[in-house]
Parts: C-alpha cells; structure tokens; sequence
C-alpha cells in the first residue's frame, strides 16, 4: 500500500511550549491509523496543523504527494480531507439536514459557486443522499429538527455524517466518541468498520482504548509533543515505553 | 428549510404582492393612504429587504448601507441631467454604479468579520458623506444638493446648472421648464409614482425570496451560524459574502434611485450614518434574517416618523377632549412627549421592547401569535417545523 499522508519534522511551539517536536508520521493508504496519548500531548495539534487552522514553524506535509502547509483550510478540505472536531462543529441553528446537504453542496460545487436562483429544494440527489447518511448514523428522525437541541453525542455522530458525505480520500477523527454512551459508542464503531469497507483512510485520536483496539490497523504514541511508539495495536500493547507514558500513567 | 414549496412561495408572494398593491386602500384607515408615505414604505423596504440579504442572511452587520443609497441617488439625479427624464435608465445606472461601489468597499471591509468589518464600513460610509460635501462636489453639488435644471440653451459651461438630457433632446421630447420624473410619459409622482415604487418592491421582495431558498441562499446561513466549519468544509466563504455585500449594495442602490425618482433631488445627508443606522434598525425591529421582517420594520419606522412626528398639542386635546379638564391637561403633557419631535422617544421605546421581549422582531411576535391558534385548531400535525421561521 501506498503512504497517503506523509509528515516530516513538523515543529510547532506555543510561546516557550513545544507542542510538536519533530514530528514524522506516514499514514497507508486505507489504513486505520490511531494516535494515543496523554492529554496535552499534542495531538488535536497535529490535526490543526493539517488542516490548515494552524501553521507549523517548520516541517513538511504531503497529501497524495502534494503538499498541504500553507494551504487555506477549504483548499484542504478540496484536496479531500475532511475533520471531526473535538468539540463538535456544526451549523447549530440549521436543522440536522441542511447541516448534511451544505457539505454535499461543498463538494458538487466546489469552493464558490454563485446559484442565486436554484432552489436548494430542486436538489434532489443531494438530498437523498443526505438522508442516506443521516440514516447510516441513526439521525433520520430528526432530519427537520435544529441542531441546537441535539445531545453532544448526537452532534459528534452529526459531524461524522457531515464528513462522510463529502467522501474524502482521508478522515481525521479528534475523540470521535467521547461524551458517548457505551450503546452510542459501540454503534459508532460498527459505522466507522462500516466506512472503512468503503476504503476511507482515518486518523482517529481517542482515549477510548476499546475504541481504539477494536478499530486500528496501526497505533502512534505521542507523547509531550513527539512520538515515542508506533505499531500494530498488539506490539504497543506490550511496548514498556508505552505503558509508563500513557496506559500506566494515565490509566492506571 | 425544505418545508416551503416552491407552491407556498408562490401563494406567499402573490399574497404580498397583492397586499402592496392595495395599500392605498388598506393603509388608509391608519391615516396612511397617501402617495408620498406608501412611496417611502416602498423604498425603504426595499433598502431593508436588500440590507437583510447581508446582515439577516451572513450575520454581517454593515454600518455604512447608506454610502450606497446616496451613490444611487446622486447616479440617478446625474442621469437625469445627461440622459433622459424617463427613469428607465436612472434606476439602471443607479444600481450597476451602487454595486461597484459596494464591490469596492466590500472587498475591503470583508477583510475583517465582527465589530471591525462593522467599523470599516461606517469609517466608509462617513468619508463618502464628507466627500461630498468637499473634494467632490464637482459632482455632488456640496450642501446645495444636486438638482434637475432647465435644459441648456447654447453652449454648456456648467453641467450643475445645466442639464443636457441627450436621450430626451435626440427623441424631441419639449421641456416646459424644470422637467419632471417620467416613464415614457407617465409623471412619476403621486400614485403613479408610487405604484413604480411598489413594482420594483415587489420584484425586488421576489428576488430576496429566490435567493433566500437558493444554494447560495443556504452557504450564507451557514455562514451566520458557523463561518468557520464550513471553510473547512471545503468552502471559500469571502466570494459569498462579497456577492451578498455587493446585491445589498445595489438594493440600496435602487432605493436610493427611487428617492431621486419620487423626488429629483440628491443630498449627501443621505449617506449620513443616522440613514445606515436607521435600515439596521428596520431590519431587527421587524425581524433579521426573516422575509417580510424588513419590509415591515420599514413600514413600521417611516409610519411613526410620519404620522406621530405630525401630532401635535391641539390633536392631542381633541383626541382628550372627553376627560375632566385637569386630568386631559396631564394626560396631553405626557403624551405630548412621544409625539411631535418626541417620536425618537416613542420608536426608543418600541424598540427596546421588541429586542427585549422578541429578539427575532414583529415576525416573531406574528409567528408565535400563529403557533398558539395553530396548537390550539391541531395537536396531531403540530410539528411546529423551523421552516416557519422564514416566512
Ligand atoms: N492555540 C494554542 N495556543 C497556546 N497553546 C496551545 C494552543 N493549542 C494547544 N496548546 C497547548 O499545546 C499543548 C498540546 O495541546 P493539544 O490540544 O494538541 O493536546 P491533545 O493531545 O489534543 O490533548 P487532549 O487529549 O486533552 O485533547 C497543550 O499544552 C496545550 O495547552
Ligand atoms: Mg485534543
């Protein structure tokens, strides 16, 4: 398989603080790639250093051979890399189906089209679509509602619907199921082993180990902004570095 | 938002339509069924349905919309004085100049989002208004004003006091002294003048109406709600905001058309940052980011300048009359001080009720006057739908 995402010695400090210390990480090309790691170590970080909400000090990034720094985040999301949040990022006071539609919009349209006079009503493949999805991640019932009032998790698992849509080549994943229900979360797994038939690539960070050993192919342990461990989930298991940075420490 | 068929729009618009038409007839008892009122309900309601497309649609409040009023009225009154009487070509002119103005001040001020794009367009706005009043007026005629004149007799000096109508002198149209407003002789004052006014509302609030439901419509909501998920959605946000900033623009551009059509005559006072902040106050007293909100705030704002600015003391005691002397003197004293000069203090108030108790203006207050009947006719079909919010 093919390296799709290629990082190389990516530092990025925050005053006196490195958060990223010469960063290097090759994601394959339909992988599931997890990064663990205590909090504060850097990760959400990284992430922001992809997708073009923050700029590295030095370091390069290739997407599909082509390089990402420097880029304006909606170029990256053109390129075909799409995010779920930390925190949930959604159009709150639109309803659940609009929130779908306008990605699936982003990307029939590309960056900017001027369509003053087509109904968004007389899209009809771009909603069903959108109901598709919307269904995939158990949200159908309130298609018509207004995000405001979804639970946390139902905004992650909306977020998660917004991305897919878009059918990017990579999906970046920030703690996809935390502030989930066990139920919530297991359903979420099954979808994202659902999409990974699809041959989506994913970066998923999270904190949830069962989460994370159920999905991975690959793990990368960051630890105070470098990475310590890298491997098949079950050589991270034994991996002693590993257990004192974070599986011992934190978790214990 | 996929509630509205493309069918209720239609019955929704003809109701409006209808509605407008029938103005002078409707408003007559409120006292205001008279030419020069309802001409102004029109073109400031379509100052503020323009406005609404910005600030109701992306959340981006402009402090400077009257900048574009006044270049519209001042291209108009120019028009005038080269071209023709007839308003064809000044409402034409007027709207393609305002939106290159407003393509020009746009692309600046977007630069910025929040309170700076807001203080960037004011900072425009008052230096178009100061301008007038020095560097140009050559053009703008200085605190005179520019005026529609006599047509020149024998070479042209001074194109302020000279006007030379080439389309109206090459089609032999006679001029009897200072001409007036036409189309295609049809005088544009009074109720004549006032039904063009209220067609151009009317094709105007249709407008507004297709680009509400329109994919672009849908990008510019997005944008209020959260500008920043949808960049990384993979949309550039600022050609969306620039095309609004510039439709809103040249909406302004045609109200400021109309009030040189109803009245040849452009001051700077127009651009003055009382008229911007007057259309921001229409649109959230009738309600931001709804349809028929703007217009009504309009109505709403140009019915109290009018009609409570024209009370006086003596109206006053007629209207008291029936109380006990002392007691009709006090009552008059204090409803004195809300009408006359003081119907700033009564808008103040009204004002201040409607953000407080109704954020979302009258058109929230309408809707939720038609919730509680529709609760109370069906409980069963009573998915009281967002989409309700957009009429
Ligand atoms: N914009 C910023 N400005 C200053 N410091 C920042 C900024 N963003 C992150 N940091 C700091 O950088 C470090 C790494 O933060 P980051 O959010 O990447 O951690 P994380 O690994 O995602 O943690 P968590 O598991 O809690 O989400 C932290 O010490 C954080 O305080
Ligand atoms: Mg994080």
């Amino acid at each position: 398989m093919a390296a799709i995402l290629e990082i190389h010695d990516v530092n990025k400090s925050f005053g006196g603080l490195r958060a990223l210390w010469e960063v290097n990480l090759t994601v394959e090309e339909g992988a599931v790639h997890a990064i663990i790691g205590p909090n504060g170590a850097g990760k959400s970080t990284l992430l922001n250093c992809l997708v073009g909400r923050l700029k590295p000090d030095t370091g390069t990034v290739l997407f599909a051979g082509q390089p990402v720094l420097g880029r304006e985040p909606y170029e990256i999301n053109q390129m075909g890399i799409a995010r779920v949040f930390q925190t949930p990022e959604i159009f709150e006071d639109l309803t659940l189906l609009d929130n779908v539609v306008i990605p699936a919009m982003a990307k029939h349209d590309g960056a900017f089209r001027f369509s003053p006079w087509q109904r968004v009503s007389a899209r009809k493949e771009l909603i069903e679509e959108a109901e598709h999805i919307l269904e995939d991640v158990g949200l159908i019932e309130q298609r018509n509602v207004v995000c405001s009032s979804l639970s946390r998790g139902d905004k992650r698992r909306l977020e998660l619907a917004m991305c897919l849509i878009q059918h990017p080549k990579l999906l970046l994943l920030d703690e996809p199921t935390a502030g989930m229900s066990r139920a919530d979360t297991n359903n979420t797994i099954e979808l994202l082993k659902k999409i990974g038939e699809r041959g989506i690539t994913k970066v998923i960070i999270e904190h949830d180990m069962h989460v994370v050993f159920s999905l991975a192919h690959r793990i990368s342990v960051l630890a105070r902004g470098t990475f310590i461990a890298e491997g098949t989930p079950e050589e991270i298991k034994g991996d002693p570095k590993v257990q004192e940075a974070y599986l011992g420490g934190a978790h214990a | 938002m996929f509630g509205k068929s493309s069918r209720q729009d239609w019955i929704f618009f003809l109701v409006f339509s209808a509605f407008v038409l029938t103005m002078p007839v409707t408003l007559a008892p409120l006292g205001a069924g008279y030419p020069d009122l309802l001409q102004k309900f029109a073109i400031y309601g379509l100052f503020a349905i323009g406005f609404n497309i910005l600030f109701g649609l992306t959340g981006y409040l402009s402090f400077g919309h009257a900048a574009f009023l006044g270049v519209g009225s001042y291209a108009a009154v120019w028009m005038f004085k080269l071209l023709s009487m007839n308003v064809l070509p000044a409402v034409v002119v007027a709207v393609v100049v305002a939106g290159i103005f407003a393509a020009a001040i746009g692309y600046v001020s977007l630069r910025r989002s929040g309170i700076y794009f807001s203080i960037l367009t004011l900072a425009f706005a008052q230096m178009s208004y100061n301008l007038a009043y020095s560097v140009l007026t050559p053009i703008t005629n200085g605190e005179t004003g520019l005026q529609v004149r006599q047509l020149a007799t024998g070479p042209v000096k001074n194109l302020l006091d000279q006007d030379i109508r080439v389309l109206d002198q090459a089609f032999g149209v006679v001029e009897h002294g200072v001409p007036t407003t036409s189309l295609f002789g049809i005088e544009m004052s009074g109720w004549p003048g006032f039904y063009f006014c209220a067609a151009m509302l009317i094709a105007g609030f249709f407008i507004a109406m297709r680009i509400s439901r329109s994919n672009f419509g849908m990008m510019l909501r997005a944008i209020k709600s959260n500008q920043n998920r949808l960049k990384y959605t993979g949309v550039n946000t600022r050609p969306y905001l620039l095309s609004a900033f510039i439709i809103s623009g040249m909406y302004a551009g045609l109200a400021g058309a109309l009030l040189a059509v109803t009245d040849p005559l452009a001051g700077a006072e127009r651009m003055q940052w009382t008229a911007s902040g007057e259309v921001v106050l229409m649109t959230i007293l009738g309600g931001a980011g709804t349809l028929l909100g703007p217009v009504l705030g309009a109505g709403v704002i140009k019915y109290f300048e009018n009609i409570f600015s024209a009370i006086n003391e003596n109206v006053l005691h007629q209207l008291f009359a029936f109380l006990p002397d002392p007691v009709e003197n006090a009552v008059v004293a204090v409803a004195g001080m809300f009408v006359g000069e003081g119907w700033h203090l009564t808008l103040g108030l009204l004002f201040m009720l409607i953000v407080i108790f109704l954020p979302g203006g009258l058109m929230e207050g309408f809707n939720r006057i038609l919730g509680l009947f529709r609760r109370g006719r069906s409980e069963e079909d009573g998915a009281a739908s967002g989409a309700d919010k957009e009429a």
